[in-house]
């Protein structure tokens, strides 16, 4: 597996973590209305987002790289 | 007795740039997914020994580490996978010194999380738990901060104090709030019963929350000097072959995801979950 195979893996990982804790901030807020936890939440969303626009730009750049 | 045939010392090993023609890969690339394959074996032991601890556990405590601070090392960590990444390909376009600048990056990431890891552990060691004679139980900090204590140390210390002035945690949310929270209690220390940091002997849930994090540090600060040597010393085998060391670039950014990715299940086990 190259890295390219390995940032693959790496990412999706990443932005399941960043989707997943955004969303258990934004539940977190709403129960104890914490300022730190809105920030916390908005920025893991936005770093899931940013890293699915990444991974499009990256997958698209790596295109001639091997898997292997 | 004929004398044993010393190698040249400028012998050429073989499958360091090319490929091997029965695996298809350059050996180095082998070589560091064997490695791989044993830490994925120590790692989840460390794993299962967790939840193994844990299921068996009947409580288990919330809220000892920062979210906030968890998170931000998170976001370090994957700024470095993007960055390790870059200088790779920087190399694949010979484009040296972007890849200094890319490399450079990564072992700032790195030291940053090192650091904010440190600023963490320092804080476990300098909060306590107190215990009273009377039974009374309170955690916070002992003014000064002062690294480490027990009962046995300061009784034993050349200037051993009367008593300690101590700062009580704020409550939790949905905790009621105590008459000596804010304020800051003097604790005779002949009326102290116990008193420990929130080190690894604390209890279960820190213990191995030192031990996961601890070994995972320690990878990090492998990498760490394993990218000054090719940021450092790297030029010189570039001049040399150049293939050879792109290839080393890569074993080592796959060895960089891999203590990423031990991390990006360690942040919501030990943080969230």
């Amino acid at each position: 597996m190259s890295l390219k195979a390995f940032h693959v893996v790496f990412l999706i990982s990443a932005i399941a973590l960043c989707l997943g804790f955004g969303a258990w901030q934004v539940r977190v807020f709403l129960e104890d209305r914490g300022w730190l936890d809105l920030v916390l939440a908005a920025a893991s969303l936005l770093g899931g987002v940013a890293l699915i626009v990444y991974f499009r730009a990256m997958l698209r750049k790596l295109r001639d790289f091997s898997y292997l | 007795m004929p004398a044993a045939a010393i190698p040249p010392l400028d012998m050429e090993i073989p499958y360091t740039a090319e490929a091997r023609p029965d695996t298809g890969v350059y050996n180095a690339k082998i070589g560091l997914w064997l490695f791989l394959a044993s830490e994925v074996m120590l790692f989840g032991a460390l794993f299962s020994s967790y939840i193994l601890l844990r299921v068996g556990s009947p409580e288990w405590p919330q809220g000892l580490l920062s979210v906030p601070i968890g998170a931000l090392n998170t976001f370090v960590l994957i700024g470095s996978s993007i960055t390790v990444v870059m200088s790779w390909l920087a190399l694949k376009g010979n484009d040296f010194g972007k890849f200094k600048l890319y490399m450079g990056s990564t072992i700032l990431l790195a030291l940053l999380f090192i650091s904010i890891k440190s600023f963490e552990y320092h804080d476990k060691f300098t909060h306590y738990f107190v215990k009273l004679k009377d039974g009374t139980e309170l955690t916070g900090h002992i003014e000064g901060r002062p690294f480490n204590w027990s009962l046995a140390k300061l009784k034993a210390s050349a200037n051993a104090p009367r008593e300690i002035a101590f700062h009580p945690d704020a409550p939790k949310q949905g905790e009621p709030v105590p008459d000596s929270t804010h304020q800051t209690l003097r604790l005779p220390v002949e009326q102290i019963a116990k008193l420990e940091s929130f080190g690894p002997w604390r209890n279960t849930y820190l213990a191995i929350y030192f031990t996961l994090s601890g070994l995972h540090a320690l990878h990090v600060v492998g990498g760490i000097v394993v990218m000054l040597y090719h940021w450092g010393a790297g030029h010189r085998l570039w001049r040399k072959s150049r293939e050879q060391f792109t290839n080393r670039v890569e074993v080592t950014g796959l060895y960089w995801h891999f203590v990423e990715l031990v991390w990006i299940f360690l942040f919501p086990v030990m943080y969230i979950l």
